[in-house]
This record gives structure tokens, C-alpha cells and sequence, in this order.
């Protein structure tokens, strides 16, 4: 993708985005520091944004990795399309280990029932695929401003052998030098946008024009109502008792987790600004609509000591 | 947009977390959700307030220990900036990620327990910030409440602290005094009905005029070459990039240049930041440089400008924070990591501790352990180029790693 090189100009410091200029020398990091880096790619916002990031970050070079997606077979089709779409543009490789395969493995045990997800089981594919690739980084788009335990996380989190955070102990990030040595069998987790928002990373979006999947954009869906939460009664992935009626609304998503415990929100968000200033007034926080967060107030927590992302 | 960042500092149960609850729940920060969660868990814990300190308090020991353990980051932003606040620890065990919070920190709160007044965490709290030159120091007293609104109170606590700020050594620095309740909100983001008193700023009066001078402006480019990009392709066939980020001062195409450790001359060809070319790089960019010369330059190594040199040295003697169980001992050996330059560093000198509540220096000391303070002369097996802390925050601070743990184990400030 060979782009043109457009005339001189100040690079202004006024304008110049701090967190921009971290994510990319923090990348930079990833590529000089690792011998088997990966980028952790779900298709969603964050990862679409942490792409960008490294495209800056290596040009004129390709991405110096390859993209990961952990399938857990509860995609939103658009996004698998989009997907597809841009590892095509970038050149890069991509691999695909699916959750579906751990199970049908009988490594992990599909949960079942009303909440049944399969965003826990995620984490044996993701470990078996570091071990079978012996990737030694696994960049990620989490952010300090979902969750409370990822506020604790640092930018390079390093993980034992199971895969394991141990938060109590870990690693102080003095100025801007991150330490990543480590031993055989331990990985590291990149965290790239570690200090953006919310609202950062749509602004961005915004600003760099970048392409998102439709779901992130108002459109008419059919859904139900459950826990105060709207769910998507589309492509029979969420469990529907009979008693819950199936309606049209006007929805779009905030993040595209596993489907299954992704729910939607009402809106009229159709173009990329309205979606800016809908988050801007947003009253509900976008792990809100997560529902594998409302399991306890330590569940991300107690997933990320057992290698979740 | 501009981005604050600051860091709390103060003793256990001083009421930093409860401070940044309050900040976040006063500029309505706390989405509906959030607040829920807090509601619902200050209710079972049996208070009949809010527990601001579970906005931050990410993990479940802490929670249940109800003191904080790690540093945590909260992000929130007002019309006129975005603020990123480190909740740092505040028992003098987690001393090292105090200063772990402070070092990427512009600005600092240190809070003090108006019941408790000026304490020997305060001394070492201000020591470490003074240490880490950070510009702006927020002196928040705390519990007002607990103390009747007292301003005597207040003017005894003021009169310590102000004593303190004379044995300090970077001088510099802007020290505001506010009197606080952090659990129930006066004059943090809204004015005290309580302290008519007070005249000065509110806590968030006072953060959103910082004027962010910004730390890191000296006016000494330095950039250390953090990755060489070579495409290859046809298009980029001869290509060879340097990337990495602007420290200092700014970098212009047609700059001469020196590369160290070889020190060839160059001019700057090219700046690129992504698929565009740029006249200037500024400060705390990370731009991709090209020079008019095929000259051999790999990560590690650093562009300055002629004429502009840094201290090109195997030896050097610094302050160090030492952050490890491991102690640091004479002799003994680490991976030293200045930027993104690795090279191995020996102890060649202890001189002496440096006690941070100001009570003085050890001499003779065989061994730092964890949290100590003190100043050490380096042998190392290259030299590395670098300025004094004082003149360079980025040039003039290194960490040390453990090589049988791999663990951070000490951060340095160079003399
Ligand atoms: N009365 C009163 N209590 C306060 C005030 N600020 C905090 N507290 C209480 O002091 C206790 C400790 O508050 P925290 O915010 O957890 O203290 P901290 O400084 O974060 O403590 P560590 O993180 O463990 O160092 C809690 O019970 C708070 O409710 C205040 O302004 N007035
Ligand atoms: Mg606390």
C-alpha cells in the first residue's frame, strides 16, 4: 500500500497528540526489545485503532508482526468481513486460532444456560497459541480506563509461564523506559493505549478518518430486553427464554466482544461525529454493557491473574 | 487537548483515593454505573456515605484491606484539559512506586492529615518529588472536617511545612497550600461554605490553571535511536530511518548532527512522522529521521546536534532509588537501561544513604535495601552519553535491572 508523500510542513507542536507519540514509541519498544511480538486482533475499535498506531509507527516498513485473532465463534459477521478486509491492505499475516477447536479438544468445557459466554474459555486458546507460536509479546488495545483492575496495569505486564498476572508484584515503569527482559516460557503484555479513554480512542478515530465495523454505528436490529440490557436476538448466539420478546430498535454497540456478553445501546449514532459526542454525554461507562464485568466486582481481576487479556 | 499528569502522595488513610473519588464524583466523572457499584459496596460495608476510595481501589486485597497497594491511573478531563492522576500507595512500604508515580508526573499532590499535621512520611514524600524535580507541589490538607475547620489549625500545619521547604534543594518549585475534605468535599472541586477563611483556589481551581510548563522543555535535543527502518522495497530501496522520539529541544532538517557513540557527522535529511514530511520535529515526537550520509547507526545509539554534546563517560555517580528485595551491594553487577541504550553497570562506590524525611546522611553503608536512598558511583563496560538529571529529565535518569530476576531494581538520577 504505497501512499505519496505529501510536501513539507511544520510538524506543529500545538496539535501534536501526546498519546499518539507514546503508543508509537511504545510500539517502536515492542519491535527492538521482542523476537516473536503479535498483536492481539479482535476486530474491534481499540485493535482497529492499535493497528493504525503501528502502521505509524513502521512506515515505510509493513508491521513488523503478525495480527492474532482468538475466534470464539460468536463474531459479529461484519467484523470478521472487516477483518479479512484489512489484513488484505496491510499485507500482514494473520492468524486465527478458534475457540471452538479448545473445545472440541476438550480442553475447556462450553458453559451453558442463560449467561453462557464463551469469553472465560478464550484465555486456553490465547495460552496455547503464545505457547504454540512462542510469542514472547502479545500486544493488546485494553485501556486503564475500563475496568478498575486494568488501571492497575502497566504498559509492559509481564506474565509467567501459565500465563498469570501477578499484580502485587508487579514491575515499576519509571519515566519512559520499559523493561522488558525476560526469561524462557514468560510473555509479555504490550499495552499501547494503556492511557487513552474512551472517548481518545473515538476522537481518533474521528480524526484519522479510520474505518470501523457498521455495528459501532446506529442501525435497526432485533433485540430483547434482559437485566435492563439490551441483547441482539440476531444469529441465535445469545440464549432467548421464550418469555423474552423480541422487538426492533434503533442500536448500536460500544465494544464487539463475544457476542454472547456484548450488549448493545440505544442510539441514533449514525455517522462517526454523532457517535463522538454521544460518548462525550455518555452517562453508562462502556464496560457497563459488558456483562461478563457484572459477574463480581472482582471478575477482571480474578480473569487476568488466569491470563486473560 | 492538553494533557496534566499528576500524582497523589501521603500517608496511609491520608485520603488520597477518597480525594480522587471526590474529584472524579464533583466533574461528574463517575458514570452512572460507576457510582451504582460505589453506592451498593458503601452500603454493604455498612457506611452511610459514599466511599469515594472503591472508584480507585482496583484490587480485591485492597478492597478488603481498604488501603491502597498499587499505583492505579484515573483519567478525567474538564473543558479546558485531561487529567491523569497516579493513586499511589501511601505505606512507606510502597515508597518505590511513589516514585514510580512521580517520575512521569508534571504535578503533585501531597496530603496531609490535618488531625496528624506535618509527619515523617510528608518529609519523605516532599524529598521525593523535590528529588524528582516535579514543578508543582499541591499541599493538600486533609480532614478539615475531623478539625473543626480550624484555621489556626491550618496556619500551625502551613508553618511546618514551610519549615521543611527550607532544607529543600531544587528550589524551583510551586508550592500552594489547600484545605481540604476530601470525604466531604470542600474546596476540592466546589468552594467550602465551611473555610470562609480560605481565600485561595479550589483543588481544581488551582489544577486547571497549572500553567503545564511543560518539564521536559531544556532546549538540548537528544535523540536516541530507538529502531532503524529499513523497507526494502522498491519504492523505499535505499530507505534507512532512525526512529525514535524527540527529547529536549527540537530537530530540524538540515541540522547537523553527531552520531554517538561514533561520532560521524551528518545533516538531517528527512523527518517523517507516518507518510509525511515535516520541516521540525518538536519535543516528545516520535518521528522517523533520515541523514544525508550512509552511516552505520543502530538502536542504542543517539543523534545530538554539533556543537551540543552530552557527557560521554564509563563512570558517573548518582542518586539511586533502590526499589528491590534483593539489596544492591559494592561490586555487584546490573543491566544498566538509560532510554532505550543497555549496557552493564558495577558498583564502585556507596557513598552515602541519604535519609529521605531529612534527617540526614549514613556514611559507611555496605548494602541499600529496599526503598533506601543514596548516593553511587558506577563503572560501566561502555560508555553511555547522558546529561545531568538536572539539566536532562530523560537524558539523566536510568533504571537498573536485575539480571538473575530480570525485576526494575533501582531507578538513578544522574549528579
Ligand atoms: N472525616 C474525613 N474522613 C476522610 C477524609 N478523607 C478520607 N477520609 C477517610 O479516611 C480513610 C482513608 O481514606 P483513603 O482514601 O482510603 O486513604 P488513602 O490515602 O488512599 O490510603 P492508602 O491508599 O492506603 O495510603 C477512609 O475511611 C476515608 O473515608 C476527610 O476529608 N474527612
Ligand atoms: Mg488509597
Amino acid at each position: 500500500m504505497a501512499t505519496a508523500i505529501n510536501g513539507s510542513a511544520d510538524l506543529d507542536i500545538l496539535t501534536r497528540n501526546p498519546l499518539e507519540n507514546e503508543a508509537i514509541y511504545i510500539f517502536r519498544e515492542v519491535a527492538a526489545q521482542f523476537e516473536k511480538p503479535v498483536l492481539l486482533f479482535s476486530g474491534g475499535k481499540d485493535s482497529i485503532t492499535l493497528v493504525r498506531l503501528a502502521q505509524k509507527a513502521f512506515y515505510p516498513s509493513k508491521i513488523p508482526f503478525p495480527l492474532m485473532h482468538i475466534d470464539t465463534g460468536h463474531n459479529f459477521p461484519e467484523t470478521i468481513a472487516f477483518r479479512d478486509k484489512l489484513v488484505k491492505e496491510l499485507g500482514v499475516e494473520l492468524i486465527v486460532r478458534k475457540v471452538q477447536d479448545t473445545i472440541d479438544e476438550g480442553k475447556v468445557i462450553e458453559e451453558t444456560g442463560k449467561y453462557a459466554s464463551r469469553n472465560m474459555l478464550q484465555t486456553t486458546t490465547l495460552l496455547d497459541a503464545i505457547e504454540e507460536f512462542k510469542f514472547d509479546a502479545c500486544i493488546g488495545g485494553a485501556r486503564r480506563d475500563e475496568e478498575k483492575a486494568r488501571a492497575k496495569e502497566r504498559i509492559f505486564s509481564v506474565r509467567d509461564d501459565f500465563g498469570q498476572w501477578d499484580e502485587k508484584n508487579q514491575r515499576p515503569e519509571l519515566f519512559d523506559m520499559l523493561n522488558g527482559q525476560i526469561e524462557l516460557g514468560q510473555n509479555v503484555r504490550v499495552f499501547p493505549i494503556s492511557n487513552w479513554t474512551e472517548l481518545d480512542v473515538w476522537s481518533y478515530i474521528q480524526k484519522e478518518n479510520i474505518e470501523i465495523p457498521s455495528i459501532y454505528f446506529a442501525h435497526d436490529r432485533n433485540i430483547f430486553l434482559r437485566d435492563g440490557m439490551i441483547w441482539s436476538a440476531e444469529d441465535d448466539v445469545v440464549f432467548r427464554a421464550e418469555d423474552e420478546e423480541v422487538r426492533v430498535e434503533s442500536v448500536r454497540f460500544r465494544t464487539v466482544g463475544d457476542m454472547s456478553c456484548t450488549a448493545a445501546v440505544l442510539s441514533r449514532a449514525d455517522t462517526i461525529d454523532k457517535v463522538v459526542a454521544e460518548i462525550r454525554d455518555s452517562k453508562i461507562s462502556e464496560r457497563g454493557a459488558r456483562i461478563d464485568d457484572k459477574r463480581s466486582d472482582a471478575a477482571m481481576e480474578k480473569r487476568k491473574q488466569q491470563g486473560y487479556f | 487537548m492538553e494533557v496534566l499528569k499528576i500524582a497523589t502522595a501521603g500517608s496511609v488513610d491520608d485520603g488520597k483515593s477518597t480525594l480522587i473519588g471526590r474529584l472524579l464524583y464533583d466533574t461528574k466523572s463517575l458514570t452512572d454505573d460507576k457510582l451504582e457499584a460505589i453506592e451498593r459496596t458503601s452500603r454493604k460495608n455498612g457506611y452511610d456515605y459514599l466511599d469515594f476510595s472503591l472508584a480507585t481501589d482496583g484490587l480485591v486485597a485492597e478492597r478488603e484491606q481498604g488501603i491502597t497497594i498499587d499505583v492505579a491511573h484515573i483519567y478525567f478531563s474538564t473543558a479546558t484539559k485531561s487529567y491523569i492522576i497516579a493513586d499511589t500507595p501511601g505505606h512507606v512500604e510502597y515508597t518505590r512506586n511513589m516514585v514510580t508515580g512521580a517520575s512521569t508526573s508534571q504535578a503533585a499532590i501531597i496530603l496531609i492529615d490535618a488531625r496528624k499535621g506535618v509527619i515523617e512520611q510528608t518529609n519523605r514524600h516532599f524529598f521525593i518529588n523535590n528529588l524528582l524535580r516535579i514543578k508543582d507541589v499541591i499541599v493538600a490538607i486533609n480532614k478539615m472536617d475531623l478539625v473543626d475547620f480550624s484555621e489556626a489549625r491550618y496556619n500551625q500545619i502551613k508553618s511546618d511545612f514551610e519549615e521543611l521547604m527550607g532544607k529543600r534543594d531544587y528550589r524551583d518549585q510551586n508550592i500552594t497550600f489547600i484545605p481540604v475534605s476530601a470525604l466531604k468535599g470542600d474546596n476540592v472541586v466546589n468552594r467550602s461554605e465551611k473555610m470562609p477563611w480560605y481565600k485561595g483556589q479550589t483543588l481544581l481551581e488551582h489544577l486547571e490553571a497549572v500553567d503545564r510548563k511543560d518539564i521536559y522543555n531544556i532546549g538540548t535535543p537528544r535523540f536516541p535511536v530507538q529502531y532503524v527502518i529499513r523497507p526494502k522495497t522498491d519504492e523505499f530501496h535505499d530507505f534507512r530511518g532512525f526512529a525514535g522520539k524527540v527529547y529536549g529541544g527540537e530537530l530540524s532538517v538540515g541540522d547537523e548532527v553527531v552520531v554517538l557513540p561514533s561520532m560521524t557527522r551528518s545533516r538531517i535529511k528527512d523527518i517523517y512522522f507516518y507518510d509525511k514530511k515535516y520541516r521540525t520535529a518538536t519535543r516528545r515526537t516520535s518521528v522517523t529521521i533520515t541523514l544525508e550520509d550512509e552511516i552505520n547507526v543502530s538502536r542504542g545509539d543517539m543523534l545530538v546536534k554539533a556543537g551540543d554534546l552530552p557527557t560521554i563517560d564509563k563512570q558517573f555517580t548518582a542518586t539511586i532509588s533502590w526499589m528491590d528485595g534483593q539489596k544492591l551491594t559494592v561490586g555487584s553487577k546490573y543491566v544498566l537501561q538509560h532510554g532505550v541504550n543497555k549496557v552493564l553497570a558495577k558498583v564502585d562506590t556507596i557513598h552515602h544513604k541519604i535519609y529521605p524525611d531529612y534527617s540526614g546522611i549514613e556514611e559507611g553503608v555496605a548494602s541499600l535495601g529496599m526503598n533506601d536512598i543514596a548516593q553511587v558511583t558506577f563503572r560501566l563496560n561502555k560508555p553511555i552519553f547522558y546529561d545531568s538529571f538536572k539539566n536532562h529529565r530523560t537524558n539523566g535518569s536510568f533504571i537498573l535491572i536485575d539480571s538473575n530476576s530480570n525485576h526494575t531494581a533501582g531507578v538513578g538520577f544522574i549528579n
